[in-house]
């Protein structure tokens, strides 16, 4: 399968979230000008700071002319996977819903955080077990998830755990149809045991093997 | 024509920047002030002020986490 990785100007966890696709198939990078998904089987949106963030994290990231394409390609079922910055550009482009407010303790995030699979049905969690706990990384300065509708929880962050007040510890949530799924930790920085998880391995290998799937029907 | 648009964080959402201000202002020495809240100012040159409310709604609010007003030549539409 391949996956295609959006690069926007002031991405800056692509070549990570490129090397972990590429531990479970192929994986190619997207320029955000450009129009063309390359045939990819997925599509992952990274972390980092689109466009600068300027406005609001997201905000400006969603008019790129690639996200058409994205937001083209969720309407027809394709997988998308939005990582951090990410999450917060699938949700200002609706393809999620919700939004991403700034830390409650206004200070920028980093450590380890210890996940609950809430849904292991989704094609992003399939490898996982209800209940299991992953541990992955944040880091993020605007995490606090809020939706005053209620989301498809799939990840939530462990009792005392949650690191940015995000609204009923919500870490991933993913789209009524399923096919759209962002979240604030980083499974591509918890994918080699030389930085203490591969617990975010098992996010790819959920995609591959549903990929899988699919083309085998 | 110069237009302003305030962006405010909606009511009931928690402002963790206003609390911060608000926390620091008796710091200083000023009492009896509560209710802050922080938010965003954008001016802006517009040739068709009728295109500002789809403006707000589309780019410069996100309008599920925050209110807009829109003043137009210091008159608030």
């Amino acid at each position: 399968m391949k996956f295609g990785v959006v690069r926007f100007p002031g991405s800056c966890d692509d070549i990570d979230a490129l090397q972990a696709a590429a531990r479970v198939g192929d994986a190619v990078l997207l320029w955000h000008a450009d129009r063309d998904l390359q045939g990819a089987d997925a599509v992952i949106v990274p972390g980092g700071f689109s466009y600068g963030d300027y406005l609001r994290a997201g905000a400006i990231a969603r008019f790129a002319p690639v996200m058409e394409e994205v937001a083209e390609f969720a309407r027809e079922g394709g997988l998308v996977l939005g990582i951090c910055n990410g999450f917060q550009v699938l949700c200002e482009a609706h393809l999620l819903p919700g939004a991403l407010l700034p830390n409650t303790s206004l200070k920028f995030v980093f450590r380890q955080v210890q996940l609950e699979v809430e849904d292991p049905g989704t094609p992003f969690t399939r490898a996982c077990a209800r209940g299991e706990r992953l541990s992955i990384p944040v880091k993020h300065t605007t995490g606090r998830f809020y939706s005053p509708e209620p989301v498809h929880v799939v990840l939530r962050y462990a009792a005392g755990e949650n690191p940015n007040g995000s609204q009923d510890d919500i870490a991933g949530i993913c789209n009524d149809a399923g096919n759209v799924f962002g979240l604030m930790p980083h499974p591509e920085h918890a994918v080699d045991p030389l930085t203490g998880s591969t617990d975010g391995l098992k996010l790819f290998e959920s995609i591959r093997a549903h990929v899988a799937d699919r083309v085998a029907v | 024509m110069r237009a302003r648009v305030l962006v405010r964080p909606k009511a009931g959402i928690l402002d963790p920047q206003g609390q911060a201000v608000e926390r620091a202002l008796p710091a200083l020495g000023f009492s009896g002030v509560s209710s802050v809240h922080v938010g965003r100012l954008i001016e802006l040159d517009v040739e068709d002020p009728s295109q500002l409310p789809e403006m707000c709604e589309r780019l410069l609010s996100n309008p599920l986490i925050e209110d807009y007003e829109i003043v137009e030549d210091g008159e608030v539409k």
